[in-house]
């Protein structure tokens, strides 16, 4: 309950600091005649707050209803409501967006009179395409990570409210991350999104590894916080503006006068640190395999999926938004860590025999994957200028999220966001599988899937293919084209050696993913025991299909059609995704 | 008639589909069922001939390209048989990178459309009576039939990244052929199968990347009517590099053959008979569709790499062959030398070594799908393929099969009248007058090291056959049935073929001339 009221504190943080950050900016700047009267577009912040309020909800509800049997599932379907609330709520924003002025809906705006020379009208929360993108991927995943909740809190062991209250915190940061368009909202909710995580993990208090799961993972992030946030002292302090859009204004400026200052790079180092420790990458990957292993399989799904959206949104909203004119500083530093990332998740994943633990290790692949696109960027803004080419603007890059405009993502943006879809859903799909086979399964070992296919068909093909999408090789289309779209922005960039570091990873990764594959599909070992689980979950009986038809894995039963579902039409019209990205 | 390819790679697809219905699972008719797909798959593949054989112009085939080739010979001039891309379907698939269901077959990609939907249909005609050894025929039918929807598909695309799906598609199902069905150091071969082929691929994958953002256009059409104009000379060779290196793992070239003998000594018998037969194709084809014609200067930079290594490949293949013990091994080191003659074909860049290369393409799917039939029906009847237990004797004991087995290692080692010669003579006389921007004292070197290679290459094979089918010793055979009706079905329009092709090479090489000469000769008209 502690933990829980922790994030409750949190997110009357935000919007404290919110409003505290408007009036200061506003005496601050010292223009002072009028009062800044703050009219908020409830539209705009529509989806956050319909969570926040479902949040809200279920913690009262589990705290006045009385205990019955069915409250949980009543609780979780509150919740999963809320959920699909907020996301009917996006997709209908991005269907009017066309329509708006500018393309999006703003708000918590400062005026104009506010800024120095020349500044435009900055706002903090801008609901345009990109955010919108995030918000729907982030609210997707929920669905189906609300899905797998109901099964795993049926084993009853667990705090229910408090679970979904967390659950649907952690949400509400993910879905306000993207369209925070100034450094303390997008500190504030990335802290959103990371509190209620350490304590989702804790409330399996009856599980040691649990603890230090959480523990690890509190210990990290706290780190990476204070990094964070040293180098986005070091960003304002440097330019008087937290707003991203007045940042970069000011640093296209210093960048014309040819001065980039120590303080600036220290910064932008310091800040995509802080980043990396979120997204896993290297040499912040280490707390990945333990944490997700002691997490209880959703929370795992949570963490690889909306947690890691939520921290590349960030760092492309810093970087791209805030930082183009700095990219010839960060991009080498991206590349970089991108190729020892997707290097180092590959290796550690090929020695694993847990399956979380592999999905976590290749999860930490994937995220090398996904930076590498952002390492294009710089290259592609000096062939732009340069020899012109005529790949991707690099008006694109920067203009793509603030107050100019725009509804466009710039080329290297979008090939990161289109992996980062692709392998939302490839990756949901494997754990909502893992999720089915580890109510029998307690160990949760590669072995233990081996002949799934055989045992449970659905859920045996849907791994294999989800695996195989992972790999990157029909019939997994969806991770193919993902891919492609990846190298296409690198070889246009001219960064042929990571191209090259790129293609070996894929085939070590193909190297696990493979065995696992062809694991499904073998014959179960003569006298292999179907006992292991761990006590508390229900163990379903023996023979095919019967895991399906027991009343605990429903939801999860649902979660992985869910995710099967979105990624085949994934791997049949890459397009969908495409299109809205690009 | 577009819509004839389509079909052509649906019918398989859709087969794959219906049979993986649980309402199959307890019904035994899995293998009848995949060799009807497959018969009816080949029915298409000669419709295809058919309508390919009519006239350009009447057979209302239509060609979206040729506006974009003003002036170029591929147009209208041709006239006859398969200078240009019939049968076109051109439908948009994902807009956001290009890609587009762009399909079509000229003279270079028939013949091996053909090839592969006939050695499909006989591997199911043969599994009709031979059930797989790892049990569960309809998984195995299933699988052989998404195999060859790849195949199809990789020989009909018209378009970069489709080609490229098309081609990776075939492998997870062969890595299964090979894992699930095949010998005692299956899982090995087959893991060393998917990651060697995979990492060729992704190379691939850059280079046709490169391809694409130099040249703008996903579209093989029109890449090949420019000639490489476009692009620079750089970006060709190291196109080229990218996109050779993919495809000379698949083809195999030495040194990238090493995961070959492994997979096709582990593979099971139709596995075996796909991967010579067909899948290696798949390297050589993307040779004469994508890597010489798109990137003519690319090419000729690195043409006498490529002999070089092709005649290596020769010598190695055949030494190697010489050194083996395994039967099936052994088949699988000859392949090394044959492909070694494809890859010193495409290297000369004339249209003689194109002809000569595509011709011993489609000669040594015939010969060593039927070789490869054999060594599995030997391995059966003597459960054991190792040259040394065997003993000798075969001709006596099983005369039929003796016999077939001289057949198709005459046929093999190049013996003129049957199919495999003409590969290999046109390949040497190719080298002898290579094009003229290459080095012709290197390729006459090339010519003659290639020469000792075909010697060897008669070694190895009268060495196994004087061991195997003659003399007197030997293992009994456990089963001593000789050639069963339904093996003699698979394998009869094999050897007419070989026959067929060796003594009237003409007809193959009438489809492929004007194809070829569409390649090398609009060369000099500017882009």
């Amino acid at each position: 309950m502690n933990s829980a009221l922790n994030s409750a504190l949190n997110s009357a943080l935000n919007s404290a600091l919110n409003s505290a950050l408007s009036s200061s900016s506003g005496s601050a700047l010292g223009t002072g005649a009028a009062p800044v009267i703050q009219s908020i577009d409830y539209a705009a912040i529509a989806a956050p707050l319909i969570l926040a309020i479902a949040a809200g909800l279920v913690l009262l509800l589990d705290a006045f209803l009385p205990r019955r049997p069915g409250m949980g599932r009543a609780l979780g379907l509150v919740a999963l409501g809320g959920v699909l609330a907020a996301l009917v709520v996006v997709a209908v924003q991005a269907a009017a967006s066309s329509r708006l002025p500018g393309g999006a809906r703003r708000t918590f705006c400062v005026p104009s009179s506010l800024g120095g020379a020349g500044d435009a009208v900055s706002c903090s929360f801008v609901a345009d395409r990109f955010a919108l993108l995030f918000a729907g991927l982030v609210l997707a995943a929920g669905t189906v990570i609300v899905l797998l909740s109901m099964t795993e809190l049926s084993g009853g062991r667990i705090p229910v409210g408090e679970w979904h209250f967390l659950l649907l915190a952690t949400l509400t940061g993910a879905v306000l991350l993207p369209a925070s368009r100034d450094l303390i909202m997008l500190v504030v909710s990335l802290e959103l999104v990371s509190l209620p995580v350490f304590a989702l993990i804790g409330l399996r208090r009856y599980d040691g590894r649990a603890s230090e799961a959480a523990l690890k993972l509190f210990l990290v992030s706290v780190v990476s916080t204070a990094i964070t946030l040293f180098g986005v002292s070091l960003l304002y302090g440097s330019t008087g503006s937290v707003h991203l859009g007045r940042l970069a204004r000011a640093y296209e400026a210093g960048h014309a006068a040819g001065t980039t200052s120590a303080v600036t790079i220290v910064a932008v180092v310091l800040v995509v640190a802080g980043f990396a420790f979120k997204i896993a990458a290297v040499p912040f990957h280490t707390w990945a395999g333990d944490v997700y292993q002691g997490s209880p399989v959703p929370v795992a799904a949570l963490l690889s999926v909306v947690s890691k959206a939520a921290g590349f949104a960030g760092l492309i909203l810093v970087l791209t938004t805030a930082l183009p004119s700095l990219a010839g500083v960060w991009t080498p530093v991206v590349a970089v860590v991108a190729a020892l990332t997707m290097t180092a998740g590959n290796v550690l994943a090929v020695r694993q025999r847990h399956a979380v633990r592999l999905l976590a290790w290749s999860s930490v692949a994937q995220s090398g994957y996904i930076l590498t696109p952002l390492a294009a960027v710089a290259s592609i803004r000096a062939e732009t200028s340069g020899a012109g080419m005529n790949i991707t603007g690099a008006s694109e890059i920067g203009a793509s999220v603030d107050a100019a405009g725009g509804d466009k993502i710039g080329g290297a943006v979008a090939a990161s966001v289109a992996y980062l879809v692709f392998y939302a859903a490839m990756n949901l799909t494997a754990f909502a599988v893992v999720m089915v086979v580890s109510r029998r399964h307690g160990r949760n070992e590669i072995d233990d899937y081996r002949g799934l296919v055989h045992r449970s068909p659905a859920a045996g093909l849907a791994l294999a293919f989800a695996l195989v999408c992972l790999a990157g090789l029909p019939p997994g289309l969806a991770g193919l084209f993902a891919k492609i779209v990846v190298f296409r922005e690198v070889v246009g960039a001219g960064l042929g050696w990571l191209a090259v570091v790129m293609a070996v990873n894929t085939v070590i990764g193909l190297y696990y993913y493979i065995a696992w594959t062809a694991r499904l599909f073998t014959p179960e070992a003569v006298g292999e025991s179907r006992t292991g689980s761990v006590p508390g979950t229900y163990e379903t009986g023996e023979g095919a299909g019967s895991t399906v038809s027991t009343v605990s894995t429903v939801p999860a039963v649902v979660a992985f059609g869910v995710a099967v579902l979105v990624s085949v039409v994934f791997s049949v019209a890459p397009q969908v995704v495409l299109s809205a990205v690009g | 008639m577009g819509w004839l390819l389509i079909v052509l790679v649906a019918v398989p697809l859709a087969g794959a589909a219906v049979l993986a219905l649980p309402a199959f699972r307890a019904r035994g008719i899995a293998v009848t069922f995949g060799t009807t797909v497959s018969g009816v798959a080949l029915a298409l593949a000669l419709a295809a001939v058919a309508a390919f054989a009519v006239p350009y112009g009447q057979g209302g085939s239509s060609s979206p390209s040729s506006p974009n080739s003003p002036g170029g010979p591929s147009g209208s001039d041709g006239g006859g048989l398969g200078g240009d891309m019939r049968l076109q379907t051109d439908l948009p698939w994902i807009p956001g990178l290009d890609l587009r269901f762009h399909l079509g077959v000229d003279g270079i990609s028939l013949p091996l459309v053909v090839l592969t939907t006939l050695l499909t249909f006989l591997c199911f005609v043969h599994l009709t009576r031979h059930p797989p050894v790892g049990g569960r025929p309809r998984a195995l039918v299933v699988t052989l039939l998404v195999l060859e929807v790849g195949m199809v598909g990789t020989f009909l695309a018209l378009d970069l990244l489709l080609f490229f799906v098309f081609f990776e598609v075939v492998l997870v199902p062969m890595y299964f052929v090979i894992a699930l069905w095949g010998g005692t150091r299956r899982r090995a071969a087959a893991v060393k199968f998917i990651l060697y082929t995979l990492l060729g691929s992704a190379v691939l994958l850059i280079g046709l990347l490169v391809v694409w953002t130099q040249a703008g256009t996903l579209d093989m059409v029109v890449l090949a009517e420019r000639h490489g104009g476009g692009m620079s000379r750089s970006a060709q060779i190291l196109a080229f590099l990218a996109i050779g290196a993919g495809l000379a793992v698949k083809t195999p070239m030495w040194p990238l053959h090493t995961w070959l003998p492994d997979a096709h000594t582990e593979a099971p018998t139709v596995g075996s008979v796909l991967l010579a037969g067909v899948l290696l194709k798949m390297g050589s084809y993307g040779f004469a569709r994508i890597a010489i014609p798109v990137l003519p200067e690319g090419a000729a930079a690195f043409a006498p790499w490529l002999g070089a290594l092709a005649v290596i490949g020769v010598i190695y293949g055949s030494l190697a062959c010489l050194a083996q013990w395994d039967l099936k091994r052994m088949i699988a080191y000859s392949s090394v030398g044959h492909m070694g003659f494809v890859l010193l074909g495409f290297a000369t860049l004339t249209p003689v070594g194109m002809n000569a290369a595509l011709f011993a393409n489609v000669a040594h799917g015939l010969i060593t799908g039927l070789l490869f039939f054999l060594a599995g029906a030997v391995k059966e009847r003597y459960g054991t393929a190792d040259l040394a237990r065997l003993g000798g004797g075969m001709l006596r004991r099983l005369p039929h099969m003796g016999s077939l087995l001289t057949f198709a290692c005459v046929a093999s080692l190049g013996l003129p009248g049957l199919a495999g010669f003409w590969g290999e003579m046109l390949a040497l006389l190719g080298a002898f007058q290579p094009a003229a921007v290459l080095p012709r004292p290197l390729f006459l070197a090339f010519m003659a090291v290639g020469g000792a290679g075909a010697v060897l290459t008669a070694a190895y094979f009268l060495r196994m056959l004087s061991r195997v089918t003659h003399g007197v010793h030997g293992v009994e055979p456990g089963g001593a049935v000789d050639v069963t009706s339904r093996e003699l079905a698979a394998w009869v329009p094999l050897v007419v073929l070989i026959v067929l092709l060796g003594l009237w090479p003409k007809a193959l090489l009438a489809v492929t001339t004007p194809a070829v000469q569409a390649v090398f000769t609009s060369g000099t008209v500017a882009p």
